[in-house]
Formats: structure tokens, C-alpha cells, sequence
């Protein structure tokens, strides 16, 4: 193929004058292709659909904010309700993490909460009652987790039942199946030092030193990320962003990663549940943005037949993500249960609905394809706030879950307004 | 080629022009059959296309123009019959034979991913990596823009997703993603159907550019006016048998239309397959 280009390589010199002219003489290589002109004049609705479509989410978690701070009198913003409120949200949003990976898909995971408890049972059953060692009784549930995601994933993928009835159904199962385990026992106590370590005591925090060199690190390769790919671009002859833009991309993530890293220094130090989960969602994003099978997950959800032609094993991709949705649900059981010391037969069932609520709140698609991992932070940091804030201005778990649900109609109603504005004009 | 199927070549008059590219044609069939149950879907087709030429399929529905698209492509293989490659006799019992052998068809529906960009879509299932299995998205997004610039296409952005593109514009990424996958022979189904005015004309001008790079083009349509705009040669089916093929220098829209529709025979074809068919709109 390639000398077939070679030999039409050289588009007519009026034509690349006048495309040039569009390009204002930045790209050649894209001159000739990428007419700027072509791009339909947006409105500001229309970019708040795209790649701005976190910014009505960024508002309301803004409102929720002041809208606390100020009827809690300052009480809302301190290190320590701050500290607080992302220890309670840390394994939501782990959980939900794992949504996003089926809700990508179009598909969605009914059992996670289940899964999540009864990972957790056989994990503090391994360490309590058998006397396994910590990490032997975690790595156990985690691959319980596993073992669930595929088969899950086996009955959507390859036997085609819809997932939510196939989720539906383990999520009934591995409840009756955690009741078994626990012997009709309501709570069990976990003793074990290791697994109380993630996040069941007072020393459950990362040393105020390694986490300042940590987000260094990670501001540093972002950065170094970044500037290498600009780099690249620059010598392929390609579209640039600016270099403000470039620079302003760093300087905002330094401001996010250090503003949060000092606000938890100042009370107790960084949570090991908040750094696990940023660790996941720095990590799910590399693999989401930055690999072919982050690249064949969207196109599955995009359109599963266009995936299928173009060679893409779409029975594998099912399978892969329902498995790490529940092995993620897992491990957001783990540290549950270490968070709460004991696990328990009785399932929270906020657990499931906050986890999906805040994937979808923040912005990830029900529909499948679009969305990104980090619309979980946002997601989880709303329903966090408003449970967090209500609690703190003595409201019930009433008013919360009212409050709660409106906030997950608007969001999914913004979700299906969007898809069908994006139907209207994909043609 | 026409001989294949004429046993009377001298009642013929415009039809099986003096190809300019003489030789083995690049795709060649022989004898195509198949039968979906009792209906005969296409009774010992013949066709060909060659290197550097656009060939119009045309026939009215139920033809057999999408059961020979289908043999083609991989997705419906033939009962009997012989496909040759460059001389080469081959089978193509799935679409992934079809795909080795440089055969891409490009299907109505396009098969695109709406919310992945226009680069993504180019080099789905098959990216190009670089360090640590990363994607390597400079380097497919200079190949990417490469071929559209061959294929003179213009897109607002090749990181613009595919849903905010124009139909013509989406038809040119479909169109590139085949030629990104070494194609020697790209089938387009009713590559106009449903484009407006200009867009129609962006495509026409891909179709062209395809010829111009040495591909062989079968384009199935329904709109003459088109498959005259475009074409060298236009090959007729009805009934699942091949009736005509004429230039398209030579030729009028109104002869295809009786071809097509079987005016001037006035009679049906006979089914069964025993009488033979004329290779032409009629004696002229």
C-alpha cells in the first residue's frame, strides 16, 4: 500500500496552497487532509456534550460544596471532614470503577455489591476461621472476584443473556452463598492485623513523606508524558496544542495532586483506601486511553458489529471487563471490610445504587463508549458530599436518598439527552 | 471475458468493450452458483474486474448483485464456481480469507465506531504500538492522514470523532480504512445511497482516486446516474445470471435499464438455466 501513496503523495499545489491557508501553516502533513472549515460552527451546548462534558458535573459538585460549606458553617471544608468523607467514598468508588468498565460496554453489573460482601466473607472466613495469613485470605477473594467476573461475563458474552438478568441472578445467589458461608452468623469480627492495616486503623495512612515523593512522581511522568508527546508530534509534522495549553495542563494536575495531598497531610496523612484508589484510576486510565484493549473496549460499546468486522475478539473483551469489574468489586469489599473491621451478612443497599449512581453521575454513558475512568471521582465526590454534608446538618439518610435520587435522574437524563442530540446530528 | 457466458458473439455490439488493461483480470470468477434453498440466488455468474478499473454492478432486486457481493467478500460462500486472483485460483470461505487476499468490502452501514475519532476507527483492531504495547498515536495518525490526503479527502479533524462527520466523509473513512488494509479489490455497497448533492460528488472523486491508484472497484448501486458518472464498466445481473456488460463509453443509461429489467427480451429468463443467455441489451 505504501507506494501507492508514495506515488499520490503530492496533492495539486493550488489545492495545498489554499488548504495551507486553513491550517495557518502549522501541520503540512495535515493541511491536505484536516480542513478546519469543515468543522460545523458549535454552539457552547454542543461542546458541553463532548470533550466539556464534565463541567456541568464539576458545577454541581461546585453548588454541593458551597451550598455545605456554608449552612455547616466552615464545618465542611476542614482537613479532617475532608479526610473523612474520601475514606468513606474511597470503596464506592473502587466499585464503581469497576461499573464504568461494563457501563462502557453498554452493559451493567447488578451483582457487585453482592460480589463485594461475599469476597469479603471468604477473605475474613480464610483469615478468622482457618487462621490463613492476611494476604493468602485478601489474594483468595480477590480471585473469588475473578472467578465471578468470568463467569458473569461468560453468560452475556457468549451465551448472549442480557447482563443485567445475568447479574440480577448472581446477585441473589451470592447473597444466599455468603449467608451459607457465615453459618447464620449476623457479623464477623476480623482480628487480622494485615487486612486491618488497609484501612482499619489509625495507622491506615501512607507516611506524609512517601506520599509527597509519590505525587511528585506522578506529577513528574505526567508531565514528562506529556512534553514527550508533544515532542513526537512536533518532529511528526502533526497538530500541536498549544504550549500554554500544555503547560496549563500540568500546572492545573500539580495544583489537583499537591492542594490534595497537603489538605490530607494537615490532618492525619493520605488514607491507604483514597491512595488505592487513585492508584486504580491512574492505572485503568493508562490502560483505558492508552492500549489497544482500552481502544477495542470503547469501540465494543461504540458498535459492537464494527468491532466484531474489524477483527476485534468481542467475546473476549465482554469477559475481560465483567471480570474486572468484579474483581474490582473485590477489592472494594476488602477494604470495606477492613475499613468496618468485621464483615457482615447484611448487605448495604446504598452499596450497589451509590457505585452505579456515581458512575453515571459522572458522566459515564449507560448506553455504552463514552466516558471517561476519572468521571468516578467526580461522580463519587457528589454522592459523598451530599451524604456527608446532609449527616453534617443532621438531615437523615431520608433527605439524603431523596436528594441522591434527583441528582441521578438529572444526570441520566442529561445522558440520554445527549445521545439523542448526538443521533440527531451524527448524520 | 464475455465470451465466458455468450456462446453468439455476434450479435453483440457494445457490450465486453476492449478492456485498456488487457490480461488476467485482478478478481475473476467463473460459474458462481448458489441456492438458498429452492430460489436460485445466482446461476453460474460470471464477473471480473480488473486492476485500474471501476466496475458498476447493477441488477434490480433479487439479481443476485448482493449474493455476489456476498461470495466476494467472504460472508456467503458459493455453491460452485472457481474465483481467481491474479491468475491465481482461490477460496474464500470466510471474511477473514477474503481480508487476506486484499479484499475489502466496504458495507452500507460502514461499520464504523460513532464515538472513537476518525484515526482510531482507521487502525481499529489493528493499531500500531510502541513502547511498553502503548498505542502509537503519532505514528498511526501521520499514516492515517497520509492515506486520506492519497484519497484527497477532507475531514475538519482526524481527531474529530466519527459522529460529528458528514455521511460523504464517513464513506471516505470507511474507504481509507480498506486501502490501510492493503487492499487490491474494494467492494462498495450503494457507496450514494442516502448522500446529498456534494457529498455524492466527494465520493465519486474517492472512487476515482481509487482507480487511479491501481485498485480494482466493483461499486453496487442502484442509482445510474452515478454508476454512469463513475464506472468504465457496468456489469448487469437478472435473475442471477449475467445479462449484459457493457462499456460505459459506448454505451446509454437506457440500454442498461432495458438489461436490467429484461425489456427487450421480453420474455423471462428461463430459470432452469437451459437456454442461454444474451450478452447484451439485444441485437442491435
Amino acid at each position: 500500500m505504501s507506494d501507492i501513496i508514495e506515488k499520490n503523495d503530492t496533492p495539486e499545489p493550488s489545492e495545498a496552497s489554499q488548504v495551507a491557508a486553513f491550517g495557518g501553516g502549522q501541520a503540512t502533513e495535515a493541511a491536505a487532509v484536516e480542513v478546519p472549515a469543515y468543522m460545523p460552527r458549535r454552539t457552547i451546548g454542543q461542546m458541553l456534550r463532548g470533550e466539556l462534558g464534565f463541567l456541568p458535573v464539576l458545577f454541581t459538585l461546585l453548588v454541593i460544596v458551597i451550598y455545605f460549606q456554608i449552612t455547616t458553617g466552615g464545618l465542611f471544608l476542614t482537613p479532617v471532614n475532608v479526610s473523612n468523607l474520601m475514606g468513606q467514598i474511597a470503596y464506592v468508588g473502587i466499585l464503581g470503577l469497576g461499573v464504568i468498565m461494563v457501563l462502557l460496554l453498554g452493559e451493567i453489573d447488578l451483582s457487585i455489591a453482592s460480589v463485594a460482601v461475599l469476597c469479603s466473607v471468604i477473605m475474613a472466613d480464610l483469615s478468622e476461621r482457618s487462621g490463613a495469613p492476611g494476604w493468602v485470605a485478601i489474594l483468595a477473594g480477590l480471585l473469588t472476584g475473578v472467578v465471578i467476573g468470568f463467569i458473569n461475563g461468560f453468560f452475556v458474552a457468549v451465551v448472549r443473556v442480557p447482563s443485567f438478568i445475568v447479574t440480577l441472578a448472581a446477585s441473589i445467589g451470592y447473597a444466599g452463598l455468603l449467608l451459607n458461608l457465615l453459618h447464620g452468623q449476623a457479623t464477623l469480627i476480623i482480628n487480622n492485623a494485615f487486612i486491618l492495616a488497609i484501612a482499619g486503623t489509625a495507622q491506615s495512612f501512607l507516611d506524609n513523606n512517601v506520599a509527597i515523593i509519590l505525587s511528585v512522581i506522578v506529577v513528574a511522568l505526567f508531565a514528562a508524558g506529556l512534553v514527550f508527546n508533544y515532542v513526537r508530534r512536533k518532529r511528526a509534522g502533526l497538530k500541536t496544542s498549544s504550549l500554554l495549553w500544555l503547560v496549563g495542563q500540568i500546572v492545573i494536575v500539580a495544583l489537583l495532586v499537591g492542594g490534595a495531598v497537603a489538605v490530607f497531610i494537615s490532618y492525619k496523612g493520605v488514607p491507604y483506601p483514597v491512595a488505592l484508589f487513585f492508584g486504580l484510576i491512574a492505572i485503568f486510565w493508562l490502560i483505558m486511553t492508552k492500549t489497544s484493549f482500552g481502544r477495542h473496549v470503547y469501540a465494543v460499546g461504540g458498535s459492537a458489529e464494527a468491532a466484531r468486522r474489524a477483527g476485534i475478539n468481542v467475546v473476549f473483551i465482554r469477559i475481560a471487563c465483567f471480570t474486572l469489574c468484579s474483581t474490582l468489586a473485590a477489592t472494594g469489599g476488602i477494604v470495606l471490610a477492613s475499613r468496618g473491621t468485621a464483615v457482615a451478612s447484611q448487605i448495604d443497599p446504598t452499596l450497589l445504587l451509590n457505585a452505579i449512581a456515581a458512575a453515571v453521575i459522572g458522566g459515564v454513558s449507560l448506553f455504552g463508549g463514552r466516558g471517561s475512568v476519572w468521571a468516578i471521582v467526580l461522580g463519587v465526590l457528589i454522592i459523598g458530599s451530599l451524604v456527608n454534608g446532609l449527616a453534617l446538618i443532621n438531615q437523615g439518610t431520608d433527605v439524603s436518598e431523596m436528594v441522591e435520587g434527583v441528582v441521578l435522574l438529572i444526570a441520566v437524563t442529561v445522558d440520554a439527552l445527549v445521545r439523542r442530540a448526538q443521533m440527531r446530528t451524527g448524520r | 471475458m464475455a465470451e465466458n457466458i455468450t456462446p453468439s458473439t455476434g450479435e453483440m455490439s457494445s457490450p465486453s468493450p476492449e478492456h485498456p488493461l488487457n490480461g488476467e483480470p485482478r478478481l475473476r470468477m467463473r460459474g458462481i452458483s448458489k441456492s438458498f434453498g429452492a430460489v436460485r440466488a445466482l446461476y453460474q455468474a460470471d464477473f471480473e474486474v480488473y486492476a485500474g478499473e471501476v466496475v458498476g454492478l447493477v441488477g434490480d432486486n433479487g439479481a443476485g448483485k448482493s449474493t455476489l457481493i456476498k461470495v466476494i467478500a467472504g460472508v456467503g460462500p458459493a455453491d460452485e464456481g472457481e474465483i481467481f486472483l491474479e491468475g491465481q485460483k482461490v477460496s474464500i470461505p470466510n471474511p477473514q480469507a477474503a481480508n487476506r487476499l486484499g479484499i475489502e468490502t466496504v458495507y452500507q452501514d460502514l461499520a464504523l465506531c460513532d464515538n472513537l475519532d476518525v484515526v482510531a476507527n482507521l487502525f481499529l483492531g489493528r493499531e500500531e504500538r510502541s513502547f511498553l504495547q502503548s498505542l502509537d498515536e503519532v505514528d498511526m495518525e501521520k499514516r492515517g492522514l497520509s492515506v486520506l490526503r492519497s484519497l484527497d479527502v477532507k475531514i475538519p479533524s482526524v481527531r474529530s470523532t466519527v459522529a460529528t462527520l458528514s455521511g460523504g466523509q464517513r464513506q471516505s473513512v470507511a474507504v481509507a480504512k480498506s486501502i490501510l488494509r492493503q487492499a487490491t479489490v474494494v467492494l462498495l455497497d450503494e457507496p450514494t445511497a442516502a448522500l446529498g448533492v456534494a457529498q455524492t460528488r466527494q465520493v465519486l472523486n474517492l472512487i476515482r482516486r481509487l482507480r487511479d491508484q491501481g485498485l480494482a472497484v466493483v461499486v453496487i448501486s442502484h442509482n445510474l446516474a452515478d454508476v454512469f458518472e463513475v464506472v468504465d464498466r457496468v456489469i448487469v445481473l437478472r435473475l442471477g445470471r449475467r445479462v449484459g456488460t457493457f462499456d460505459i463509453k459506448t454505451t446509454t443509461p437506457e440500454q442498461v435499464v432495458a438489461a436490467i429489467t429484461g425489456a427487450e427480451f421480453g420474455e423471462l429468463l428461463a430459470t432452469n438455466g437451459t437456454t442461454p443467455t444474451n450478452d447484451s441489451s439485444g441485437g442491435r
